[in-house]
């Protein structure tokens, strides 16, 4: 049976950091998925925002739609021309201490250079300010995808242990 | 060897009021269920729960999102289960049955399970629902098997389906 859903590159962080990349990301994909479970050191808040930058690219060309829930409200947001995109919540230190939280991205044709790139992220971090995410990203390149970054938005790091998995998808 | 693999798949010869999943290999670095059900629960819908190890202990907190198509409303509960979704009941359209995926990252480990689902009930008729739900089940154990379970005390119905997955990092 040919594989469909390989593992590109795992981090699972020996120590703390305030992101993380992927880069020489292999061009012979359809799609991306990024799987993280992990908790960030802030403490002035349980939660914070994830966000991603694709190819280093800090310029103002990320947009977002999200819908978000705390187990009693339910709110949605958009943003545009960011220099960075938010695509899910984590926990952090002063989150429960066993307590990782859960967020993956997808990235769709990456490596299609005639379209721009859009994202769609899911976010359980149950507890938290923001439980329940579901976030819609665009990053307005036409550049295929070779690197990414993830980066706390307040961090300031990942704390140990958290763990970062690249799967790469193959269409038929 | 595929990082992606199916464990196992369950498909319902009769009426069953729960799925358990049991022995599951400790070879993976995450889990996926994708449940296909409907339910003799005498409505449109009910709930689907979901329960580690045979830990019945109220030690499932969960947050719900859900739009019906006409509102969208989020609730929180601590229970001796997770709701990650919906069935479709019996008075729903017939032959049709809900869909629920589950992702439960890093079950073998030593941190407390997290647990995120998607559900849909959609029947070509008035009530549906869409689910998303974030859960946590409060344990450092290792997860060596796991039940869903009809969460309105009725049956899961003949031909409902569970396919068990195991996922492999890099």
């Amino acid at each position: 049976m040919a594989r469909t859903y390989e593992p590109i590159a795992s981090q699972t962080l020996g120590s703390a950091v305030s992101s993380v990349t992927f880069s020489d990301i292999p061009q012979t994909y359809t799609d991306l998925v990024l799987v993280s479970i992990g908790r960030t050191s802030r403490t002035a808040s349980a939660d914070e925002a994830l966000n991603f930058r694709f190819n280093s690219d800090s310029g103002s060309n990320y947009s977002l739609t999200n819908l978000i829930a705390n187990g009693s409200s339910v709110i949605s947001q958009r943003a545009s021309n960011l220099t960075s995109a938010e695509w899910g919540r984590m926990n952090t230190s002063s989150s429960s201490n066993t307590t990782f939280s859960y967020a993956t991205l997808n990235i769709f044709s990456y490596s299609n250079t005639s379209i721009y790139k859009t994202t769609l992220s899911e976010t359980s971090a149950n507890q938290e300010n923001y439980g329940i995410a579901r976030y819609a990203s665009l990053w307005k390149s036409t550049s295929a995808v070779t690197s990414f970054t993830i980066l706390p938005v307040l961090g300031p790091n990942f704390v140990t242990g958290s763990t970062f998995s690249l799967y790469g998808i193959k269409a038929a | 060897m595929a990082t992606y693999e199916l464990i196992e798949t369950i498909t319902l010869g009769s009426n069953a009021a729960s799925v358990t999943f049991s022995d599951i290999p400790q070879t993976y670095t995450d889990l996926k269920i994708v449940i296909s059900v409907r339910s003799t629960y005498a409505s449109t819908s009910g709930i689907l729960w979901l329960r580690f190890n045979g830990d019945s202990g109220v030690n499932y907190p969960f947050r719900r999102l859900e739009g019906s198509g006409s509102a969208v409303s989020s609730n929180a509960a601590t229970a001796g289960q997770i709701g990650i979704g919906r069935t479709t009941g019996s008075t729903a359209t017939a032959n049709t049955f809900s869909n629920t995926e589950v992702y439960i990252p890093n079950y073998t480990g030593s941190t407390y399970k997290s647990v995120s689902s998607t559900a849909a009930s959609e029947n070509n008729a008035v009530a549906a629902q869409i689910t998303a739900t974030a859960g946590l089940w409060n344990n450092t154990s290792a997860i060596t098997s796991l039940s869903v379970l009809d969460g309105e005390s009725s049956n899961l119905v003949t031909n409902s389906s569970f396919s068990l997955y195991g996922i492999k990092k890099a």
